[in-house]
């Protein structure tokens, strides 16, 4: 019969021939197979010391940005709750009163701003999605933790800090950038 | 009296050697197996991971001692005892090294040198069954009874063809005390080692080493795959560490054995010239080295072999045992026996 596909072997069931069924020259191939690994150079990375280098666009943890002066880009529009697919982020979203100008870039800002590290998958869709350049993922991975309830990251955890060195370099990872490259 | 002292001495110096070599075994087990599969092993107990073997032990005796409600106490605390009283006795007949003087008597590095030395290790190792077989069978659980059933079952087949192939050892020595053995292989400045008179009785008494010290690729008795754990599927504790631990002495032990039988224990190329320029104590403390090694090398071989070959069939260990290794240890035995009438 002809075979469908060109991928089907012939497989023989031939009897061992005297010297095969001795199996001790096979066995002294397997020992220097073994003893060639037992040389060669580990594979292994020491993860807290060492760390392996992450792609220039890898998607760890969030961070929600702030302008040159210091104010909250995020503006609460929603668009990032709206875009995730994992619905991990929720927002409550309040009106910016008169000498808080200096907090916040626009108008209405986000009170609470959480993200649910269980559910969130680090699409990235969220930074994709946002208008306002608030929220990045940035190269830092996400910690463990032992409970539940400490995987859901508040507005206090994720937002960048104010002064220069504090906060989160997403330069390459900025739209303009990252199209470029591409 | 000297004597006496020197002997309780050796037993001890031996009884803490045992257990040293045991613990870095599995220490060095887990290493070997780690470079094998090109990864690092053990390495943050101490420098290079190496009080691994203190931490093992300090966790093994913390852990809950569990004993399964329907066993036999007596027994069940019995099996490992006897597992380990008798991989400790096995060293009793090893020859260390050569005599040296002390207070102008001449003493062996040997606890006992009794006459029969190779038989008495023959015995102590069949032996060593019971502690699995009575482990297994007090636990009151199937995996386990079939674990020792498979033990004992392995043990008794590979044990006759192991005495076959030391028959022609003997043999060829006329003595049945190892210390005779491992003097008759001084020949040709130290290199007159059996392995090069009796190469197939070797590799016949190596399978059967592996056998008998239950070891991939015949690790039956233990397989973690089918039986759980085998015979100390119930055990918890220090006991379970008890029975890991006497594999490894066997282990040790046996590579003891080899080395004195076929490699000729503490002999080593031109240890003749060596003796004649060097201080007699001295002399005798390379010669336990130059033995040390040599076991060393085997304990590495022994690991080799586990982390390259896979385990037998059972049926496939009871047709290599009595189809092969039985019938080829009589052929080298007669073959021996006519070589030796033939240069008469």
């Amino acid at each position: 019969m002809q075979s469908l596909t060109n991928r089907s072997k012939v497989v023989s069931n031939k009897k061992m021939t005297w010297t095969e069924r001795m199996y001790i020259p096979a066995i002294l191939a397997g020992l220097r197979v073994t003893i060639y690994h037992f040389f060669k150079k580990k594979v292994t990375v020491q993860y807290p010391e060492q760390t392996r280098e992450h792609s220039q666009y890898f998607r760890g943890r969030h961070v929600l940005k702030r302008d040159e002066e210091g104010r909250e880009n995020c503006t609460a529009c929603g668009l990032c709750a709206v875009a995730c697919p994992a619905e991990a982020i929720t927002i409550v979203a309040e009106e910016r009163k008169k000498g808080e100008e200096t907090l916040y870039r626009e108008e209405k800002y986000a009170a609470e701003y959480n993200i649910n590290m269980l559910r969130c998958i680090f699409c990235g869709l969220c930074e994709e999605a946002c208008p306002k350049d608030a929220i990045y993922l940035t190269t830092t991975i996400s910690t463990s933790d032992y409970h539940r309830d400490q995987f859901i990251y508040t507005k206090d955890m994720l937002v960048d800090g104010i002064k220069d060195v504090d906060r989160i370099d997403i330069s390459s990872r900025r739209k303009g950038v990252r199209e470029g490259a591409m | 009296m000297e004597l006496i002292i020197f002997k309780i001495c050796l037993v001890l110096v031996l009884f803490l050697l045992s257990i040293t070599i045991a613990a870095y075994s599995t220490f060095s087990e887990r290493k070997v197996a780690a470079f094998m599969q090109d990864r690092i092993g053990p390495n943050r107990a101490g420098p290079f991971g190496l009080l691994q073997p203190l931490a093992d032990g300090i966790k093994m005796i913390m852990k809950e001692e569990i004993m399964p409600a329907d066993s036999n106490k007596l027994l069940f605390i019995l099996g490992p005892a006897i597992s380990m009283i008798t991989a400790l006795m096995t060293s009793a007949v090893i020859p260390w090294g050569p005599d040296i003087t002390i207070g102008g008597e001449k003493v062996q590095l040997q606890v006992a040198d009794i006459n029969v030395g190779i038989l008495y290790i023959m015995g102590v190792l069949s032996l060593g069954v019971y502690g699995i077989m009575i482990g297994g069978w007090a636990s009151n659980n199937k995996f386990a009874l079939l674990g020792a059933v498979r033990a004992s079952t392995q043990m008794i087949s590979y044990e006759l063809a192991m005495g076959m192939s030391i028959v022609a050892i003997i043999m060829t020595t006329g003595s049945l005390s190892l210390g005779n053995m491992v003097e008759g292989q001084n020949g040709w400045h130290g290199m007159g080692w059996n392995i090069f008179l009796q190469p197939l009785g070797f590799l016949i008494f190596l399978i059967c080493a592996f056998a008998e010290t239950n070891r991939t690729p015949f690790d039956l008795p233990e397989s973690e795959t089918e039986l759980v754990g085998g015979y100390h599927t119930e055990y918890s504790s220090m006991k379970l560490g008890f029975y890991l631990f006497a594999e490894y002495i066997n282990m040790f032990l046996s590579s003891a054995v080899i080395t004195c039988l076929y490699f000729g224990g503490y002999n080593f190329p031109f240890m003749d010239m060596v003796q004649a320029n060097t201080h007699e104590i001295l002399f005798a403390l390379m010669c336990v080295g130059v033995f040390l090694a040599k076991i060393i090398f085997f304990i590495f071989f022994f690991m080799w072999v586990r982390w390259t070959i896979p385990r037998f069939r059972f049926d496939q260990l009871m047709n290599l045992g009595w189809k092969v290794l039985l019938p080829l240890s009589i052929v080298n035995m007669l073959i021996t026996g006519a070589v030796i009438l033939y240069n008469q």
